[in-house]
């Protein structure tokens, strides 16, 4: 319990962190960034956006930094992110909202099924050394070398085309209106398919190496050859011995790589102009639109963030070792 | 459980195993140690390729056949004998692209992996070596950076500072992956600063710069090589990132860039698959270079881990048997009923095939 608190403590403290952080981001903006955006968005702006741009922005004069930090939290409370330039007039956290369940579920699926194969693939690898599977490393390495994205165009140019099972763009048939319908998802499966594929085989070979490594170092522990010699079968030594115990570090390792892969599928959305927050951080990027980046930077954050913290929890249930002084 | 009775025992293979290495003379000693690195096939491969890209990171600008910003009248060209990778849609030569953008990806991935392994280095070995507070609060520091999402967090940072150059760039990235190396790093410290040697040394009164530059830097080296060469390849995929997207625009050509105008110019609508090919192949094989670099790195440092080549083996009595560190193998000459022997463990690293005599025989 101890152990889950601490975590819990870090986790705020980070998501602090990250909030202060986007917070000074924009105040290191050169020249005055809102007077270019009200030229640019000649008289469509309401007092109001412009007045939330000014303290999204540090630039009204009259308040000291405090209380401007004070009013960014009062902000983020009420659940203002601030008004979105490229999409005029809606919220940002509208249009974030509406973007994240498609980002949230293929990340996470994918994600998961990868950690799943890699896992199981590294368990192989690890334990039958010198057999076929030293001949997955060469090969997944290189694919975990190649950029997301590029692997992603890639997959667009081989396998879509005009009478292609694989649609090569969008997150459903734009014919559709989103709904829980029999029509709509079997549709939005389809078109998630092949980003889904990208990010599986890029992110892979991570779990392989990791968890052939770990199986290297277990399998030469005393407990290994105690299983041996007590004659129990090759399969139950390598599962129930060997790979249970290789298993832990690579749990905390799921939660240290998601950082990274989401930054990946960020990319993998923009290539396929799938709509989630990758295509919409395109978007903002394209218009400068800093209310809207933010956005996305916070939400992102916290996700990851929660996710370690669910990854934490498993690692709990997993090694009594983390119970044991609590 | 070592207790082998070597008596009825005979090697199968000779010239396996310590024992069967005959002394050699010591000057050809010296030089074996020292370029012992560089037998491991992974790192000649690895060092040999990257190799090519430096040379090309620093040559690369001046052997270019075409100037890379030049337009000419052959657009969209498949490869040919004028244009090696083809051209793109302003007739520009893709292959003097992807020479000329060597330079700054090779430039930005190096230096952001030394600022990073910078701080990393002093922060981890700070960590882990005084300990107490400061662990505390250079832990929670870098588990921070750790968590959150470095490429959106550089994205948002290269975007507000608008055109960037290539040292930015460099700087951002660097500042921004230091996390992990100096985590490792710290865990690293932490395991090494009770063993004896550093304790006596603290004991006969030497400095803590002394103690940490002398004993414990050199004992770190392959722990800080490998995170070195981990981040370079994190830099490199992140300045493709940036450039791809579009936000790094104002320096120069890289190959993102000619991502960024193949992605743009609708490059895979129009077929023309030579415009994004070279440039991801040419990052994709940096990476493989680097990273077969830190294997070797990992293998040279762990022996265990390394591939063993050639397990299965056949023996004299014709039978097949699999080697596997810390087990002996028990093979029988005989056909005759066998007694329910299994591999016998034993604690060393060799794998020595044993020939045990059947009772009976």
């Amino acid at each position: 319990m101890k152990y889950f608190l601490q975590r819990i403590a870090f986790y705020l403290f980070t998501a602090w962190a990250a909030i202060t952080l986007n917070f000074f981001i924009p105040r290191l903006v050169p020249g005055d960034p809102v007077q270019s955006l009200i030229a640019k968005f000649r008289g469509q702006l309401s007092t109001e956006a412009i007045n939330s741009l000014y303290v999204l922005f540090g630039l009204d004069d009259d308040k000291g930094l405090w209380a401007q930090y004070i009013d960014y939290w009062k902000q983020l409370f009420q659940g203002d992110l601030g008004l979105s330039f490229t999409f005029f007039p809606s919220p940002v956290s509208q249009i974030i909202s509406d973007a994240l369940p498609w980002t949230v579920l293929l990340v996470g699926i994918t994600t998961v099924i990868s950690f799943l194969i890699g896992t199981s693939l590294g368990v192989l690898a690890g334990w039958r050394r010198g057999s076929w599977t030293d001949g997955l490393l060469p090969v997944t390495t290189f694919f975990s070398s190649v950029p997301y994205f590029w692997l992603g165009i890639i997959a667009i140019y081989l396998l879509t085309g005009p009478d292609s099972f694989f649609p090569s763009s969008g997150g459903f048939d734009s014919a559709l209106i989103p709904a829980w319908d029999q029509y709509f998802i079997p549709s939005a499966l389809q078109h998630s398919l092949l980003p889904a594929l990208t990010i599986l085989i890029s992110s892979v070979s991570g779990w392989i190496l990791s968890m052939r490594n770990m199986m290297v170092t277990v399998s030469s522990e005393d407990y290994i050859t105690v299983a041996h010699a007590k004659g129990l079968s090759e399969r139950r030594v390598a599962v129930s011995y060997a790979a249970r115990n290789a298993l832990l570090p690579n749990i905390s390792g799921f939660a240290l790589s998601l950082g990274f892969i989401v930054g990946g599928t960020l990319l993998v959305e923009i290539v396929f102009s799938y709509p989630g927050l990758g295509f919409i951080l395109l978007q903002a990027l394209g218009a400068k639109d800093y209310p809207l980046m933010q956005g996305i930077f916070l939400v992102i954050t916290i996700s990851v963030l929660v996710a370690n913290l669910v990854a934490d929890l498993a690692y709990l249930l997993l090694d009594p070792r983390t119970r044991k002084d609590g | 459980m070592t207790t082998i009775p070597t008596s009825s025992t005979a090697q199968v293979i000779p010239g396996q195993g310590a024992m069967a290495q005959p002394e050699s003379a010591k000057p050809a000693k010296a030089k074996r140690r020292r370029f012992l690195f560089l037998r491991n096939a992974k790192a000649v491969i690895g060092l040999v390729i990257l190799g090519l890209y430096v040379l090309f990171a620093i040559i690369g600008p001046w052997v270019t056949p075409y100037d890379p910003d030049a337009r000419s009248n052959d657009l969209i060209q498949a490869p040919s004998a004028d244009h090696w990778f083809g051209t793109t849609h302003l007739g520009q030569d893709v292959f003097s692209q992807v020479l000329d953008g060597t330079r700054s990806v090779v430039f930005v991935g190096f230096l952001a992996g030394t600022i990073a392994t910078v701080l990393s280095v002093i922060i981890g070995i700070t960590a882990g070596y005084l300990g107490g507070r400061t662990d505390d609060t250079l832990s929670a520091l870098s588990n921070v950076f750790l968590v959150i999402p470095a490429i959106p967090l550089m994205i948002i940072i290269t975007s507000i500072l608008e055109n960037a150059s290539n040292l930015l760039i460099a700087l951002v990235i660097g500042l921004t992956s230091w996390s992990w190396n100096a985590r490792v790093l710290r865990a690293q410290t932490l395991s090494l600063r009770r063993r004896d040697y550093i304790e006596a040394s603290r004991a006969t009164g030497e400095k803590t710069w002394r103690i940490v530059g002398f004993e414990l830097l050199p004992n770190l080296t392959a722990v800080i090589a490998s995170g070195f060469i981990g981040t370079v390849i994190f830099a490199v995929l992140s300045l493709i990132t940036l450039a791809f997207i579009g936000i790094v625009s104002n320096a120069g050509w890289n190959w993102g860039t000619i991502l960024f105008w193949a992605q743009g110019q609708q490059a895979l609508a129009q077929g023309a698959w030579w415009w994004f090919v070279p440039a991801g192949l040419a990052i994709a094989f940096l990476g493989t270079a680097l990273s077969l670099i830190n294997f070797a790195i990992d293998e040279f440092v762990s022996p265990r881990l390394r591939s063993m080549g050639k397990t299965k083996l056949k023996t004299a009595s014709g039978g097949t048997v699999r080697m596997r560190i810390g087990f002996t193998p028990v093979l029988d000459n005989s056909a005759a009923p066998h007694t329910h022997a299994k591999p016998i463990p034993i604690n060393t690293g060799g794998a020595t095939p044993v020939i045990r005599e059947t009772a009976g025989s």
